[in-house]
């Protein structure tokens, strides 16, 4: 076992788990923050991607010790005071999301991107999402609520 | 009552969206019950063989564990669909990789890897069969004896009940032959299969998870329990994904868990990783398809025969109605004078095929639609003028003898998406430029139908029930054991009450499916949730409010304040209210199995799809450029779902044309990973354009018929045809992969395509008259 200190959406947090334990199974199981997914365990789908020091990582590949002193922060951690954040709204609105599992680690690679590029083009769209698979929408919704996020800006 | 509101045909944000954009929608895998254990899953590691011992390896701490075999099974050792040929655990023999022999539970989900390995099972290996070739050549029986021997299902479709007479052949003035395959599709939902499963002796038994079929799966639990149905409770979980994938499998998985939570005592979740659902779970099947066509050298069809064979597996699952669904289709939307189709669904040593999207009827559409693009290259006409002289209309009679009543103008349809995508003037400008660049552009399309519901006399047979209750504050709550897993059941069948009802969609609620608590209303399947279900909310909506006004509590041209004060006054003086509707077949439809003709469905939906493909010289890679999607659905019940409907499964459609090939080796799914199955990223997507006419249909809600398969069917044919325009070269089957090419265009090989030099076709295509 060893000792993790790290501030997951805001909250200092001292985890207490073996050194190689995922941050996805920490989040999920120790933390009981559901919103990361497991989609496929080897970072191909970005079901489980959380925000790292600003970072977007696959959580399934980040062992925790690694985690030491990070700034972590995941879908649970993007709603203010309970309210949906503009990317979420965006999606609701224009039907990014349809089976959901893929959306939150899709909404954080959206948060991720429009950080970088607060008027993303079509095809900064694609590279930052192509990390983050759905099989549901053909992506093409996803762009639209990307484009209307980064039109009502995400500001916080 | 006063229509004073749209909802209908407008796009309110779906029903369970904030808790899914907000992360908190909980999947299965993120219910945690008190002194819940972990199961998985001892598999065969061989394709055919009896199982000779058994043996457990000495590291393991094995009286921590459940262990479960088909000893402990209390009722039938069955998994049950349409037969009762797949054992829910293996007791002698194997007949497929992957297939379960063995569950394990324990407290602790991370041992359960290493358990799985330690155990050691040797067998004596069978002669395996893993193609629809070996599997006809009967050498090696696995399935069946006599007329059944490696058949699961055969079926005879002639129109009119009639043979291709010999002198139709005789004097057309083209035969056109051809061979077209598909291979497998994983559905790959992102989230894997997974339940959770509680016993208690007086209550029975409880699985809850992700999945389609809520009631499939209590009737597989009756018989592996032996239990009344009332005794098996099932619940749908928020669910991730389906595609079919999650209609017949979770009867295996939910019958396992449910196994291990009986004789452990704990409450067992059973969640596969990507590795093992891919390798043990269903996929589409594979097919085959063998055209012969007689053609007048006017471009008319004169007469066809088709030989449509598919791979089931080792057991036949729902073979016999993938199988039914391809039949029907596989004439497509054209008018013969004589239709045979031969049908047969094989067994091999692979793991059993199952549900996806399409349903067998994308398989045999491709291969029509390729050989359509054929025929029109024999007789000299262009694709577009081909179809023109051939295409159905209002008032013809499809391969079944089905009357097409309602207005159907394909014509139309043809001619806007031609025109939409700039067909004439791209074809010119691929032509003018392709012969300089090292890449070669193509467009092409297919034109296509498909059947809205259960084939034939299914929906008789379900006797589909749909309820509406008043829940105690006055609200009025669908209970149906349709699912959502994303393609908007929960948001639709609100619409359709709160329009009927005239009320505010947000006061519409609609319960989680719960078999203890919803009516069967059937399968979420082949588009009959809109439009079977849909119908059936609409009719209890009707019943609901006839009964409040009825009862002198709701006077119509109401308001959704006096709905309210209405339903609670009702509630104070009855108790409760819930308005219960059972289908009713409509009076002009019949289908007989026997003959395999009548009306096959209710309504159809009918699509014209137009791909642009650029396929590079130097790394062989196709992709597609652009994309038309043109359908006409009945009626677009939500704006956007439909949309992203049609758009991801044009991405499916994509996927099974370019990218996702399932690579078998010894009937072991070699690449079952994310990393080497490859599915379409945001950035392998062209523009998807996606259009819709609406010709409403009396059968379904607000004159709704089926969208969901529809982009399944079309973009597989539309891709290849566009391709053969770009290079010249007739590729005959999907999945086409850059190695495929590269196979072709450096080699000449006579496997995957086809020439239309006579000198080098041989047999495939002749001319029949001097």
């Amino acid at each position: 076992m060893t000792t993790v200190l790290c501030t997951i959406n805001g909250r200092e947090e001292t985890i207490e788990a073996p050194p190689m334990k995922r941050l996805l199974d920490v989040l999920r199981e120790d933390l009981h923050l559901t919103g990361a997914k497991e989609g496929c365990g080897e970072g191909e789908c970005g079901a489980c991607a959380v925000l790292i020091n600003g970072d977007l990582v696959n959580s399934c590949l980040v062992p925790i010790l690694q985690a030491e002193g990070a700034e972590i922060t995941t879908i649970e951690g993007l709603a203010i005071d309970g309210k949906l954040h503009p990317i979420q709204q965006c999606f609701l609105e224009e039907g990014g999301a349809q089976c959901g599992i893929c959306t939150p680690g899709m909404i954080l690679a959206t948060h991720h991107l429009l950080e970088r590029y607060p008027q993303p083009t079509l095809l900064q769209i694609q590279e930052g999402l192509n990390g983050n698979l759905c099989r549901c929408t053909g992506y093409m919704r996803i762009f639209n609520a990307v484009q209307q996020a980064a039109l009502v800006g995400v500001e916080e | 009552m006063a229509n004073t509101h749209q909802i209908v045909g407008h796009s309110p944000p779906r029903k369970e969206g904030v808790a899914k954009v907000l992360g908190r929608a909980q999947y299965v895998d993120d219910i945690s019950l008190p002194d819940m254990w972990f199961g998985a899953t001892v598999r065969s590691t061989i394709p055919h063989g009896r199982i000779s011992s058994i043996n457990f390896g000495p590291d393991i701490p094995w009286h921590e564990f459940t262990i479960v075999s088909a000893a402990d099974i209390p009722g039938e050792n069955t998994i049950v669909h349409l037969t009762r040929d797949h054992p829910c655990l293996a007791v002698t023999n194997v007949n497929h990789v992957e297939e379960p022999i063995l569950l394990l539970a324990h407290p602790d989900r991370a041992v359960l890897p290493a358990a799985v390995a330690a155990v050691h099972i040797t067998y004596e290996e069978l002669p395996a069969i893993y193609t629809i070739e070996e599997s006809e050549k009967k050498e090696t029986i696995i399935w069946g004896e006599g007329e059944t021997a490696n058949t699961f299902k055969t079926y005879l479709m002639q129109k009119n009940q009639t043979p291709v007479p010999d002198e139709v052949w005789e004097k057309a003035d083209f035969i056109v032959e051809g061979e077209y395959r598909t291979g497998a599709q994983e559905q790959l939902y992102i989230e894997n299969n997974g339940v959770i499963a509680e016993y208690d002796a007086e209550k029975g038994v409880t699985v809850r998870g992700s999945m389609q079929c809520p009631f499939y799966l209590v009737h597989a639990l009756e018989l592996v329990f032996n239990l009344p149905a009332e005794k098996c409770r099932v619940i749908q979980a928020e669910t991730g994904g389906a595609f079919g994938g999650k209609e017949d499998f979770p009867s295996v998985i939910g019958s396992h868990a449910a196994l291990l939570a009986m004789k452990s005592g704990h409450p067992v979740k059973i969640c596969y990783d990507r590795s093992e659902d891919m390798a043990a779970t269903t996929k589409r099947h594979p097919s085959r398809t063998r055209h012969r066509t007689a053609v007048s050298k006017e471009g008319k069809l004169l007469a066809g025969e088709i030989d449509f064979a598919i791979d089931g597996g080792a057991y036949a699952t729902l073979s016999p109605v993938v199988l039914s669904r391809g039949t029907i289709h596989a004439p497509g939307p054209y008018n013969w004078p004589y239709m045979t189709v031969r049908a047969k669904a094989m067994a091999t040593n692979i793991p059993p095929h199952g549900a996806f999207r399409g349903f067998g009827a994308p398989q045999s559409i491709f291969a029509l639609e390729r050989h359509m693009d054929k025929i029109a290259k024999v007789v000299g006409l262009t694709p577009e003028e081909l179809r023109r002289r051939n295409l159905l209309s209002t008032g013809d009679r499809t391969a079944t003898g089905q009357l097409l009543s309602d207005p159907v103008d394909m014509q139309h349809l043809l001619t806007r998406a031609l025109e939409e995508s700039d067909y004439q003037a791209k074809r010119k400008q691929f032509d003018r430029e392709n012969p300089t660049s090292t890449i070669k552009r193509g467009i092409g399309f297919a034109t296509f139908f498909h059947g809205s519901g259960f084939t034939g006399s299914g929906e008789r047979r379900l006797n589909s029930l749909v309820a509406i209750e008043l829940t105690p504050k006055g609200q009025p709550r669908l209970l149906v054991s349709s699912t959502e897993f994303g393609q908007g059941t929960n948001t639709i069948l609100c619409q359709v009450a709160a329009q009927t009802l005239n009320l505010p969609y947000e006061e519409v609620l609609i319960a989680q499916p719960d078999t203890g608590h919803v009516p069967n209303s059937g399968p979420t399947v082949a588009s009959r949730t809109a439009m079977v279900v849909g119908k059936l909310v609409e009719r209890a909506a009707q019943s609901l409010c006839a009964t409040l006004v009825a009862s002198g509590n709701l006077q119509l041209g109401y308001t959704p304040e006096d709905f309210r004060r209405a339903a609670l006054r009702y509630l104070t003086q009855h108790g409760a209210l819930k308005a219960e509707v059972r289908y009713e077949s409509p009076g002009n439809i019949f289908w007989d199995d026997e003959t395999y003709s009548g009306e096959a469905y209710p309504a159809y939906a009918w699509a014209v799809y137009v791909a642009e493909v650029a396929v590079d010289t130097t790394t062989y890679a196709a992709s597609v450029t652009n994309f038309h999607a043109l359908q006409e659905v009945g009626k677009v019940l939500h704006p956007v779902l439909a949309a992203g409907q049609i758009e991801g499964g044009v991405a499916q459609g994509i996927g099974y044309a370019l990218y996702e090939k399932c690579l078998w080796q010894n009937g072991h799914l070699a690449n079952n990973q994310m990393t080497n199955y490859i599915m379409p990223t945001s950035t392998d997507l062209p523009p998807i354009h996606v259009t819709f006419e609406e010709v409403p249909s009396p059968h379904g809600a607000f004159g709704a018929k089926g969208i969901g398969e529809l982009p399944m069917d079309g973009p597989a044919p539309a891709i290849l045809n566009a391709i053969e325009h770009a290079t010249g070269i007739a590729f005959t089957e999907v999945p086409l992969l850059p190695e495929d090419i590269f196979e072709h265009m450096t080699r000449i090989s006579d496997s995957g395509t086809e020439s239309l030099d006579p000198a080098v076709a041989g047999p495939i295509f002749s001319e029949a008259t001097a």
